[in-house]
Protein backbone atom coordinates (compact mmCIF):
# COMPACT_ATOMS: atom_id res chain seq x y z
CA UNK A 1 0.00 0.00 0.00
CA UNK A 2 2.86 2.57 0.42
CA UNK A 3 3.92 1.50 -3.31
CA UNK A 4 1.02 3.28 -5.35
CA UNK A 5 3.29 5.90 -6.06
CA UNK A 6 6.26 5.38 -7.97
CA UNK A 7 8.94 8.09 -8.18
CA UNK A 8 12.34 7.62 -10.01
CA UNK A 9 15.22 9.13 -8.30
CA UNK A 10 15.80 12.04 -11.32
CA UNK A 11 12.26 12.60 -10.82
CA UNK A 12 12.60 13.21 -6.95
CA UNK A 13 15.81 15.41 -7.79
CA UNK A 14 13.82 17.50 -9.95
CA UNK A 15 11.15 17.83 -7.28
CA UNK A 16 13.59 18.51 -4.57
CA UNK A 17 15.48 21.08 -6.73
CA UNK A 18 11.96 22.44 -7.69
CA UNK A 19 10.77 22.87 -3.81
CA UNK A 20 14.04 24.21 -3.06
CA UNK A 21 13.56 27.23 -5.77
CA UNK A 22 10.48 27.97 -4.44
CA UNK A 23 11.63 28.50 -0.91
CA UNK A 24 14.80 30.29 -1.70
CA UNK A 25 13.16 32.43 -3.57
CA UNK A 26 10.26 33.73 -1.38
CA UNK A 27 12.91 33.91 1.18
CA UNK A 28 15.15 36.08 -1.35
CA UNK A 29 12.08 38.17 -2.36
CA UNK A 30 11.58 39.22 1.44
CA UNK A 31 15.41 39.82 1.69
CA UNK A 32 14.98 42.32 -1.28
CA UNK A 33 11.92 43.97 -0.10
CA UNK A 34 13.64 45.18 3.15
CA UNK A 35 16.81 45.76 1.72
CA UNK A 36 14.73 47.86 -0.45
CA UNK A 37 13.20 49.84 2.51
CA UNK A 38 16.46 50.02 4.20
CA UNK A 39 18.06 52.00 0.80
CA UNK A 40 15.04 54.39 0.99
CA UNK A 41 15.46 55.02 4.52
CA UNK A 42 19.26 55.97 4.39
CA UNK A 43 18.83 57.91 1.30
CA UNK A 44 15.84 60.11 3.23
CA UNK A 45 18.41 59.96 6.36
CA UNK A 46 21.43 61.45 3.91
CA UNK A 47 18.98 63.84 2.34
CA UNK A 48 18.05 65.86 5.72
CA UNK A 49 21.48 65.21 7.16
CA UNK A 50 22.91 68.44 7.94
CA UNK A 51 26.37 69.09 5.80
CA UNK A 52 29.77 70.52 6.61
CA UNK A 53 28.18 74.00 5.66
CA UNK A 54 27.60 77.23 7.78
CA UNK A 55 24.75 80.07 7.04
CA UNK A 56 23.73 83.17 7.78
CA UNK A 57 21.13 85.65 8.13
CA UNK A 58 22.82 89.15 7.79
CA UNK A 59 20.09 91.66 8.64
CA UNK A 60 21.99 94.24 10.39
CA UNK A 61 24.15 96.77 8.51
CA UNK A 62 26.97 98.48 11.17
CA UNK A 63 30.20 98.29 10.90
CA UNK A 64 30.80 96.03 14.13
CA UNK A 65 27.46 93.53 13.51
CA UNK A 66 29.14 93.26 9.61
CA UNK A 67 32.35 92.87 11.27
CA UNK A 68 31.47 89.91 13.28
CA UNK A 69 29.04 88.40 10.69
CA UNK A 70 31.97 88.33 8.18
CA UNK A 71 34.67 87.48 10.90
CA UNK A 72 32.66 83.94 11.59
CA UNK A 73 32.08 83.17 8.23
CA UNK A 74 35.54 83.72 6.99
CA UNK A 75 36.52 81.57 10.17
CA UNK A 76 34.04 79.01 8.90
CA UNK A 77 35.28 79.30 5.62
CA UNK A 78 38.97 78.60 6.68
CA UNK A 79 37.95 75.33 8.74
CA UNK A 80 36.70 73.78 5.64
CA UNK A 81 32.83 74.26 6.15
CA UNK A 82 30.76 75.75 2.93
CA UNK A 83 29.08 78.91 3.70
CA UNK A 84 26.50 80.79 2.42
CA UNK A 85 25.59 84.40 3.51
CA UNK A 86 22.31 85.70 2.75
CA UNK A 87 22.10 89.57 3.27
CA UNK A 88 18.36 91.30 3.39
CA UNK A 89 17.28 94.50 4.67
CA UNK A 90 20.22 96.61 6.06
CA UNK A 91 22.54 94.32 5.69
CA UNK A 92 22.69 94.75 1.81
CA UNK A 93 24.65 97.49 2.35
CA UNK A 94 27.97 95.47 2.47
CA UNK A 95 27.52 94.49 -0.51
CA UNK A 96 26.92 97.62 -2.29
CA UNK A 97 29.33 99.11 -4.91
CA UNK A 98 27.44 101.94 -5.84
CA UNK A 99 24.20 104.45 -5.37
CA UNK A 100 22.23 105.81 -8.15
CA UNK A 101 19.35 107.78 -7.79
CA UNK A 102 17.83 107.52 -11.56
CA UNK A 103 14.67 105.42 -12.70
CA UNK A 104 13.83 105.03 -9.00
CA UNK A 105 10.88 106.12 -7.79
CA UNK A 106 10.74 109.26 -5.04
CA UNK A 107 10.25 107.27 -2.38
CA UNK A 108 13.37 105.01 -3.44
CA UNK A 109 15.22 108.09 -4.08
CA UNK A 110 14.77 108.79 -0.29
CA UNK A 111 15.99 105.20 1.18
CA UNK A 112 18.75 105.63 -1.15
CA UNK A 113 19.69 108.94 0.06
CA UNK A 114 19.47 107.63 3.74
CA UNK A 115 21.52 104.20 3.42
CA UNK A 116 25.33 104.25 3.77
CA UNK A 117 27.01 104.25 0.02
CA UNK A 118 29.06 100.98 1.02
CA UNK A 119 30.74 98.96 3.75
CA UNK A 120 33.53 102.00 3.91
CA UNK A 121 30.52 104.38 5.14
CA UNK A 122 28.54 102.06 8.02
CA UNK A 123 27.61 103.57 11.03
CA UNK A 124 28.58 101.54 14.57
CA UNK A 125 25.46 100.41 16.15
CA UNK A 126 26.80 101.94 19.39
CA UNK A 127 28.64 105.37 20.03
CA UNK A 128 28.36 106.34 16.34
CA UNK A 129 27.88 109.84 17.59
CA UNK A 130 27.29 111.41 14.67
CA UNK A 131 29.97 109.74 12.59
CA UNK A 132 32.42 109.73 14.93
CA UNK A 133 32.36 106.37 15.89
CA UNK A 134 33.03 104.87 12.79
CA UNK A 135 36.06 106.77 12.69
CA UNK A 136 37.41 106.57 16.25
CA UNK A 137 36.80 102.78 15.37
CA UNK A 138 38.54 102.49 12.05
CA UNK A 139 41.78 104.35 14.26
CA UNK A 140 41.24 101.77 16.99
CA UNK A 141 41.07 98.85 14.65
CA UNK A 142 44.47 99.80 12.36
CA UNK A 143 46.17 100.35 15.70
CA UNK A 144 45.93 96.61 16.07
CA UNK A 145 46.30 95.73 12.52
CA UNK A 146 42.83 94.45 12.02
CA UNK A 147 41.39 93.91 8.89
CA UNK A 148 39.25 96.36 7.58
CA UNK A 149 35.32 95.58 6.74
CA UNK A 150 35.85 96.24 3.02
CA UNK A 151 39.11 93.68 3.57
CA UNK A 152 37.39 90.83 5.33
CA UNK A 153 34.43 91.35 2.62
CA UNK A 154 36.80 91.11 -0.62
CA UNK A 155 38.54 88.01 1.52
CA UNK A 156 35.25 86.21 1.72
CA UNK A 157 34.83 86.27 -1.65
CA UNK A 158 38.40 85.00 -2.27
CA UNK A 159 37.34 82.31 -0.24
CA UNK A 160 34.52 81.11 -2.17
CA UNK A 161 32.19 82.32 0.17
CA UNK A 162 28.34 82.24 -1.08
CA UNK A 163 26.44 85.37 -1.07
CA UNK A 164 22.94 85.98 -1.55
CA UNK A 165 21.05 88.98 -1.93
CA UNK A 166 17.70 89.41 -0.84
CA UNK A 167 14.96 89.69 -3.53
CA UNK A 168 12.04 91.21 -1.63
CA UNK A 169 14.03 93.57 0.40
CA UNK A 170 15.98 95.18 -2.27
CA UNK A 171 12.77 95.23 -3.69
CA UNK A 172 11.37 97.47 -1.15
CA UNK A 173 14.41 99.57 -0.37
CA UNK A 174 14.56 99.69 -4.35
CA UNK A 175 18.72 99.00 -4.12
CA UNK A 176 19.18 97.27 -7.78
CA UNK A 177 21.71 94.74 -9.31
CA UNK A 178 23.80 97.50 -10.72
CA UNK A 179 24.33 98.73 -7.29
CA UNK A 180 25.17 95.30 -5.43
CA UNK A 181 28.81 93.67 -6.05
CA UNK A 182 29.30 91.71 -9.23
CA UNK A 183 29.00 87.69 -9.08
CA UNK A 184 27.07 87.60 -6.46
CA UNK A 185 23.68 85.32 -6.08
CA UNK A 186 19.87 86.64 -5.80
CA UNK A 187 17.43 84.50 -4.17
CA UNK A 188 14.58 84.46 -1.66
CA UNK A 189 13.49 82.85 1.71
CA UNK A 190 14.01 79.45 0.09
CA UNK A 191 17.10 80.04 -0.88
CA UNK A 192 18.01 80.43 2.65
CA UNK A 193 16.09 77.49 4.60
CA UNK A 194 17.36 75.72 1.59
CA UNK A 195 20.95 75.80 2.59
CA UNK A 196 20.08 76.69 6.34
CA UNK A 197 18.37 73.01 6.67
CA UNK A 198 21.78 71.26 5.31
CA UNK A 199 23.91 73.17 7.87
CA UNK A 200 25.08 72.37 10.98
CA UNK A 201 25.64 75.93 11.59
CA UNK A 202 23.23 79.00 11.19
CA UNK A 203 23.25 82.19 12.54
CA UNK A 204 21.15 85.96 12.13
CA UNK A 205 23.53 88.64 12.90
CA UNK B 1 60.27 65.22 7.47
CA UNK B 2 59.73 68.79 5.59
CA UNK B 3 58.79 71.64 6.97
CA UNK B 4 57.18 74.99 5.67
CA UNK B 5 57.53 77.90 8.04
CA UNK B 6 54.52 80.51 8.57
CA UNK B 7 54.51 83.67 10.20
CA UNK B 8 51.65 85.06 11.75
CA UNK B 9 52.73 87.61 14.21
CA UNK B 10 50.58 90.91 14.17
CA UNK B 11 48.07 89.07 12.97
CA UNK B 12 44.79 88.58 14.57
CA UNK B 13 41.79 86.61 14.63
CA UNK B 14 40.48 85.34 11.80
CA UNK B 15 43.78 85.99 10.34
CA UNK B 16 45.83 83.32 11.33
CA UNK B 17 43.72 80.34 10.83
CA UNK B 18 42.76 82.01 7.31
CA UNK B 19 46.39 81.82 6.50
CA UNK B 20 47.00 78.11 8.28
CA UNK B 21 44.10 76.65 5.93
CA UNK B 22 45.65 78.24 3.11
CA UNK B 23 49.20 77.01 3.63
CA UNK B 24 48.29 73.40 4.59
CA UNK B 25 46.29 72.99 1.16
CA UNK B 26 49.83 73.59 -0.25
CA UNK B 27 51.78 70.81 1.69
CA UNK B 28 51.63 67.10 0.96
CA UNK B 29 50.38 64.60 3.81
CA UNK B 30 53.64 64.34 6.46
CA UNK B 31 54.85 67.60 5.63
CA UNK B 32 54.84 69.87 8.36
CA UNK B 33 53.74 73.43 9.45
CA UNK B 34 55.39 75.77 11.88
CA UNK B 35 53.20 78.60 12.82
CA UNK B 36 54.27 81.48 14.61
CA UNK B 37 51.99 84.18 16.16
CA UNK B 38 51.25 87.09 18.89
CA UNK B 39 47.30 87.09 18.75
CA UNK B 40 45.97 86.16 22.01
CA UNK B 41 43.44 83.79 20.98
CA UNK B 42 45.86 81.82 19.02
CA UNK B 43 45.99 78.89 21.51
CA UNK B 44 42.97 78.03 21.48
CA UNK B 45 42.39 78.88 17.93
CA UNK B 46 44.88 76.51 16.77
CA UNK B 47 43.59 73.67 18.86
CA UNK B 48 40.39 74.01 17.74
CA UNK B 49 41.14 74.31 14.05
CA UNK B 50 43.78 71.05 14.00
CA UNK B 51 40.94 69.13 15.66
CA UNK B 52 38.23 70.22 13.38
CA UNK B 53 40.53 69.62 10.42
CA UNK B 54 41.62 66.30 11.56
CA UNK B 55 45.36 67.63 11.42
CA UNK B 56 48.00 67.32 14.04
CA UNK B 57 49.23 69.37 16.69
CA UNK B 58 52.66 68.02 17.62
CA UNK B 59 53.94 70.81 19.91
CA UNK B 60 52.69 74.01 21.16
CA UNK B 61 55.00 76.95 23.03
CA UNK B 62 54.43 80.04 24.06
CA UNK B 63 57.75 82.35 24.92
CA UNK B 64 56.82 85.64 25.86
CA UNK B 65 53.91 86.10 23.87
CA UNK B 66 55.62 84.46 20.87
CA UNK B 67 53.58 81.12 20.35
CA UNK B 68 54.63 78.62 18.02
CA UNK B 69 52.86 75.75 17.02
CA UNK B 70 53.83 73.10 14.88
CA UNK B 71 51.08 71.32 12.50
CA UNK B 72 51.63 67.97 10.69
CA UNK B 73 49.41 67.47 8.12
CA UNK B 74 48.01 63.83 8.31
CA UNK B 75 45.12 64.13 5.73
Amino acid sequence: MSDNITVSQSELIALVNQLVDQKVNARLADVEASLQAIQGTVGTLSENCPEDRATLVVFSGEMDTLFAAFTIAVGAASMGMEVSMFFTFWGLTALRKDKTFSGKTVGEQMVAMMLPNGPHAVPTSRMNMAGMGPLFFKYLMAQRNIESLPNMIALAKELGIKMVACEMSMGVMGVTRAELLDDIDYGGVATYLGDAAKSKITLFV
Amino acid sequence: MSNVDLDCKGLNCPMPIVKISRAMKELQTGVTLTVTASDPSFKADVEAWVRKMNQKLLSFNDVDGVQTAIIEKVS
